[in-house]
């Protein structure tokens, strides 16, 4: 079918983008894209700079740390090192995507199909972000973290509160659950609750620290507790609901960066499946809309440009390689998806037998919603891709003189490579596992941290000042010892009460 | 149906609140990347910002990750000639994760975090030491000043810019214009209808309808406003920078041995404030450098602050030859001439007398204001008892001893309190 334009200059106004959303709402309908409500905000290039430095959040709480990262962004924007990343897209609901004003007409389409529904869709749907966060209450908690930190730089002081926000920052990564689902609240039931939190933890903290003597000697001798009883994995709660010396806002501190920490846990974890979907689609939707003669050929060809730059990889040995580019492997990975339901080979019917012919969509949409980066590509990266991206695999052994080839693009070494990349996608084995010990409560109430060594591979010399800030909201001793799978303590961080 | 909506007139600057809690934070490092630019900088080059550095490891974020080490394994695209069981020698970097900072752009090393500080901040931190009066600093940080002069007329502003004959003279101007054709149709009906009146009777059917058209005519003339939007015109006004004259500054510095390199800062400073002064009052501005001993010399920036004599001191010839640049170059009927001297107050003996007299008789008449500083903890010497003199004759001279940037500002207080219209 053929139809006229909609617009032929690259000049963008209300109406076209209206028009043009009209149209990329229709085809994602088509392809059954399922997202929440989309709302276009029109920003400058100075919002975006200040946009991208409160990493994305449309209301943050103030922190130098923001204001370093707007420095960074401001000089390499003006230097031209950078250029704007075009979009920015908020997991909310409904779902806010920027547009620059500075983009062409193209661009803004693209933005829109990209982000507003590609992402949208992505939010609403895979299974780490219905689980881990809430849409709906997202910017109602910034707002209440923002006017909480405000209140107490008030009363408290800044500095007091900024020193608080440093050591929570330090541990922020550690301040995730990541198996238990935490409940979603609203913004007047937040505030209701702090109240109310904040007197209680306070009495329950003074219970687990009187000095009164508990009548224990029914059997004689005082049993060793153990406490916690088990190990726990989320620093930061464990901070929160323990630490002796806090004060109540000083935990709710704490209990803010942890929140906002647990809402970015789903975006580490996504990021090939994010930008590879939501890559996907503005491909095949911009495609549709030229199909359906909707867009020029100069639209097209500008489009065509921009997606080319963004899923670029170059090679190892390439002076722009920086390690893989999500884009690039998640949108080859979607269209693979495609592929092999369309028109699988007779290696895909072996590998893939379970999709290989199925309808693409549904098979597509089953990927994006039921895993993250580290088991999709366990499951989908394909011998093909493998191929196509000539990836080997290097392994790095420090009890050995040189490093070794442990796989290549063969037939050995497929499976090999998917474990491999994979694993690199692992935050399990990315990040180093430090968990909660244990507390000597009889003694000097010293906090013990342990490090489980994954592959032997030690903690970096920086700990030491991550134990300093641990050390402050703990207010006495902390240790952290690094064990060895077979449970060697191979080095040990201390922090005495004074941080030294 | 998207909702869309137009931020772009909510405020650009939601980081500026993050960026001052960084500037706080380490304001430390920063003030001594600033003392240190102060010192790189020309006396004249006070009116931009600064690129300041600082250490990147004074200002990174700790977080626990893991270190070197271990066995680790990493897939990387782009093979060409790898097999499976190759051994490569280990690359420099060790773990081979390109996981380093990103390169400093300027290659002035990587562990520097580099960031702009604006005119403003870089001025606050300048003012710190000097211990200036807050409307002092406002004055001096204020850009230029403009006032506003009417330019013309434009087609739209606000209401109070109306500008009333204008408007109505344009008003009357499209009323003529429009009312015209209509005026001319009904005098050429008048003339059709004076021709019939002869031949026919006044109620001829004829008549009668050409007087209906007129009727029709007049309202229709009458239907165009007295005036319309676009008659509007409103005054148009530019700002201007105030009228300004020139001055001449000359800053004269014993450089003989005793003069070391920290009393040269100070007296930097304290010529950097007096050209901050004139850079508010004066568009054109130009800077004579006489550096002197025994004798004088007229001497570019560079010799001026780094350039080391030893040997005696005279001060009158550097008097002298003030003199007589200003009567070679700068006559002052035409400039104003402002003079800021720095001694560790060393003179010869027999010269102080002289200079009290070249200062007298050749130079404060001339001078808008002379500042001398004496930079030294030791006891005054002549030279000071004979500006002594000179401060109770005249209004516009200033003096002060200094041992700390502090003491820099009360040099000027004269200067600062009434400014020159």
């Amino acid at each position: 079918m053929s139809r006229t334009p909609i617009s032929e200059s690259s000049e963008w106004t209300f109406s076209l983008i209206e028009k043009y959303h009209a149209e990329i709402a229709r085809v994602a309908k088509d392809f059954s894209l399922e997202t929440y409500p989309v709302q276009l905000e029109i920003i400058t290039a100075e919002q975006m700079l200040d946009a991208y430095s409160s990493v994305g959040m449309p209301v943050g709480y103030g922190h130098w740390s923001f204001g370093k990262e707007f420095l960074s962004n401001e000089k390499r924007y003006k230097r031209g090192h950078m250029g704007l990343a075009y979009e920015i897209v908020i997991n909310s609901n409904p779902c806010i995507a920027y547009l620059m004003e500075e983009n062409t007409m193209t661009m803004q389409a693209l933005v829109i199909a990209h982000a507003a529904y590609g992402h949208n869709s992505f939010f609403k749907n895979n299974y780490m972000f219905t689980t881990w966060t809430s849409a709906d209450s997202i910017i109602d908690y910034l707002l209440f973290a923002k006017k909480y930190i405000a209140d107490c730089e008030l009363r408290y002081g800044e500095e007091q509160v900024e020193l608080m926000l440093d050591s929570c920052h330090a541990l922020k990564n550690f301040g995730v659950d990541r198996y238990k689902r935490p409940p979603s609240l609203s913004l007047q039931e937040e505030q209701a609750r702090q109240k109310e939190r904040e007197a209680y933890l306070q009495s329950q903290v003074n219970e687990l620290w009187r000095t009164i003597p508990v009548k224990e000697e029914r059997d004689g001798q005082a049993r060793e507790i153990r406490f916690p009883a088990e190990p726990q994995e989320n620093i930061l709660y464990f901070i929160e609901k323990n630490a002796p010396l806090l004060e109540p806002w000083q935990r709710e501190i704490v209990r803010i960066v942890r929140k906002i920490s647990q809402y970015f846990y789903p975006q580490r974890q996504t990021q090939v499946m994010n930008e590879g979907w939501a890559t996907f689609w503005h491909y095949t939707i911009l495609n549709r809309l030229y199909d359906e003669g909707l867009v020029t050929d100069g639209f097209i060809m500008e489009f065509l440009q921009s997606h080319t730059n963004v899923v670029y990889q170059p090679g190892f040995d390439s002076p722009y390689f920086s390690g893989i580019n999500p884009y690039a492997l998640g949108f080859a990975m979607m269209s693979d998806i495609r592929r092999i339901c369309e028109q699988p080979t007779e290696e895909d019917i072996r590998w893939f037998p379970d999709i290989a012919g199925k309808n693409w969509n549904e098979t597509l949409h089953f990927a994006m919603k039921n895993f993250k980066d580290e088991s999709f590509i366990r499951q989908y990266l394909s011998p093909k891709l493998i191929r196509e991206f000539r990836l080997f695999a290097i392994l790095d052994d420090d009890k050995k003189d040189d490093i070794e080839v442990s796989a290549i693009h063969d037939d050995g070494g497929y499976r090999h490579i998917r474990q491999a990349l994979a694993e690199q996608y692992n935050l399990g084995s990315i990040e180093p596992n430090i968990q909660v010990y244990s507390v000597d409560m009889r003694g000097d109430r010293s906090l013990t941290l342990r490090h489980t060594q994954h592959n032997r591979m030690p903690l970096d010399k920086s700990s030491h000042e991550v134990m300093k800030h641990l050390a402050r909201l703990w207010g006495f001793k902390v240790k952290l010892e690094s064990v060895t799978s077979d449970g060697q303590i191979t080095e040990t961080f201390e922090i005495d009460r004074e941080g030294n | 149906m998207a909702r869309i909506v137009d931020r772009r007139l909510n405020g650009k600057n939601k980081s500026a609140v993050n960026r001052q809690k960084f500037i706080r934070r380490f304001r430390g490092q920063i003030k001594k990347a600033v003392s240190d630019a102060i010192s790189q900088r020309s006396v004249t080059d006070l009116d931009k910002g600064e690129k300041i550095s600082i250490p990147t490891r004074d200002i990174s974020e700790p977080f626990f990750h893991h270190g070197s080490g271990g066995q680790r394994e990493r897939v990387h695209p782009g093979n060409k000639e790898f097999n499976t069981g190759d051994h490569i020698k280990r690359p420099q970097s060790g773990s081979g994760q390109g996981q380093g900072t990103e390169g400093s752009e300027d290659g002035q090393g990587q562990d520097e975090f580099v960031f702009e500080l604006t005119r403003e901040e870089f001025l606050q931190f300048f003012f710190e030491d000097l211990e200036l009066p807050n409307l002092v600093k406002t004055k001096l940080s204020t850009i230029k000043d403009v006032k506003k002069v009417r330019a013309g007329y434009k087609n739209d502003g606000t209401p109070s810019n109306i500008n009333v004959i204008r408007s109505l003279r344009g008003a009357m101007g499209r009323r003529i214009a429009l009312r015209s054709p209509y005026q001319k149709q009904i005098q050429d009906i008048e003339i059709e209808i004076n021709r019939l009146l002869k031949i026919r009777s006044e109620h001829d059917p004829a008549i009668m309808e050409l007087r209906l058209k007129i009727e029709e005519l007049k309202k229709k003339k009458d239907r165009i406003p007295f005036i319309d939007s676009f008659d509007l015109r409103y005054n148009n006004q530019i700002d201007q920078p105030r009228p300004t004259t020139q001055a001449v500054m000359f800053c004269i510095m014993d450089v003989s041995g005793s003069m070391g390199r920290e009393e040269k800062d100070m007296a930097k400073r304290f010529f950097m404030l007096l050209y901050m002064f004139l850079t508010r009052t004066y568009e054109k501005i130009q800077v004579v450098f006489i550096s002197h001993h025994t004798v004088a010399n007229e001497v570019d920036e560079e010799a001026f602050f780094y350039s080391r004599e030893t040997g005696g001191t005279v001060v009158s010839s550097a008097l002298t030859m003030m003199s007589q640049i200003i009567r070679e170059r700068y006559p002052s009927s035409d400039w104003n001439i402002y003079a800021a001297q720095a001694s560790d107050g060393d003179n010869w003996h027999n010269d102080s007398p002289t200079c009290r007299k070249i200062m007298e008789e050749e130079i404060m008449p001339y001078t808008q204001y002379y500042a001398y500083i004496e930079i030294t903890e030791d006891r005054h010497q002549n030279l000071w008892q004979e500006y002594q003199l000179i401060k109770s004759h005249w209004e516009n001279f200033a003096m002060q001893r200094i041992e700390r940037a502090a003491d820099i500002y009360p040099v000027f207080r004269k200067l600062f309190q009434k400014q020159p219209k």
